[in-house]
């Protein structure tokens, strides 16, 4: 199912305050629709990523809800603000339950 | 066995009758969908940009972009996949600007629509026709 799933995130090391910063972020997932057939004829099941979350500082930059559309190794691209030193966390939410997570410090100076 | 003209016509009315009858299923998701989103509230035009590729040779990976300066929220759908919901980005405080780019699926060609939510409680939206030579959702 949900194997070797690695995330994946480019983030810039510093920043001057308050300076918006662009992240790239991908995943490799298999994000199985659950429309798919196998050989058989039977319907593969669903096993994606459904939620996806950056946080600087705890405070949120963006929360997407992810649905089956979304292609293979989900892929996005975003800003966040940055006012100060601190911390971008990463994370992914399974359907399986698993958590996936991800840090990268920024500094400003 | 043998096929008479009139079993041939039956069949070839009842295979249009069948390749018509999910249009209206999906055309129904995707009002749904939208008004999920927007509760039934009335959708202006203007304020919302939507990127994406006149023609993409593979549905699989369909790189779009979205940006609604000011919104708190974009709903992003594809209009003709078995379900329209693509993703709903959420903007939280510390985001830089409300643009977001990702990867999407797309099963045939069709049109693409992204509904931002402002901040003053408003609904925006714009469309834009994505052709596909290769179907992304399998078979």
């Amino acid at each position: 199912m949900a194997d070797n799933v690695t995330p994946r995130v480019r983030v810039p090391k510093s920043a001057s305050a308050g300076e918006v910063i662009s992240i790239k972020t991908l995943i490799s997932h298999i994000m199985e629709s659950g429309q798919r057939k196998d050989g058989d004829g039977n319907l593969i099941p669903r096993s994606i990523i459904n939620r996806f979350t950056c946080d600087f500082n705890g405070q949120n930059v963006i929360d997407v809800t992810l649905e089956p559309a979304i292609s293979t190794n989900p892929y996005f691209e975003f800003e966040a603000v940055i006012p100060e030193t601190g911390e971008l966390k990463f994370t992914w939410y399974d359907d399986d339950g698993s958590v996936y997570e991800d840090a990268k410090q920024v500094t400003v100076g | 066995m043998k096929l008479s003209r009139r079993d041939a016509l039956a069949l070839g009315f009842g295979g249009i009758a069948a390749s018509l009858l999910p249009m209206p299923l999906w055309a129904e998701a995707t009002d749904e969908a939208i008004a999920a989103f927007t509760g039934g509230a009335a959708i202006g035009t203007a304020g919302v940009t939507l990127t994406a590729p006149e023609i993409a040779e593979n549905g699989n990976t369909v790189p779009v972009s979205v940006s609604a300066p000011g919104a708190t929220a974009i709903m992003l759908l594809a209009t003709g996949n078995p379900t329209p919901a693509v993703a709903t980005f959420n903007f939280g405080p510390a985001a830089g600007s409300q643009n977001a780019a990702t990867r999407i699926r797309l099963a045939k060609t069709q049109k693409v629509t992204a509904i931002a939510k402002m901040a003053d409680g408003s609904f925006v939206q714009a469309s834009s026709e994505v052709k596909v030579t290769i179907g992304g959702c399998g078979g």
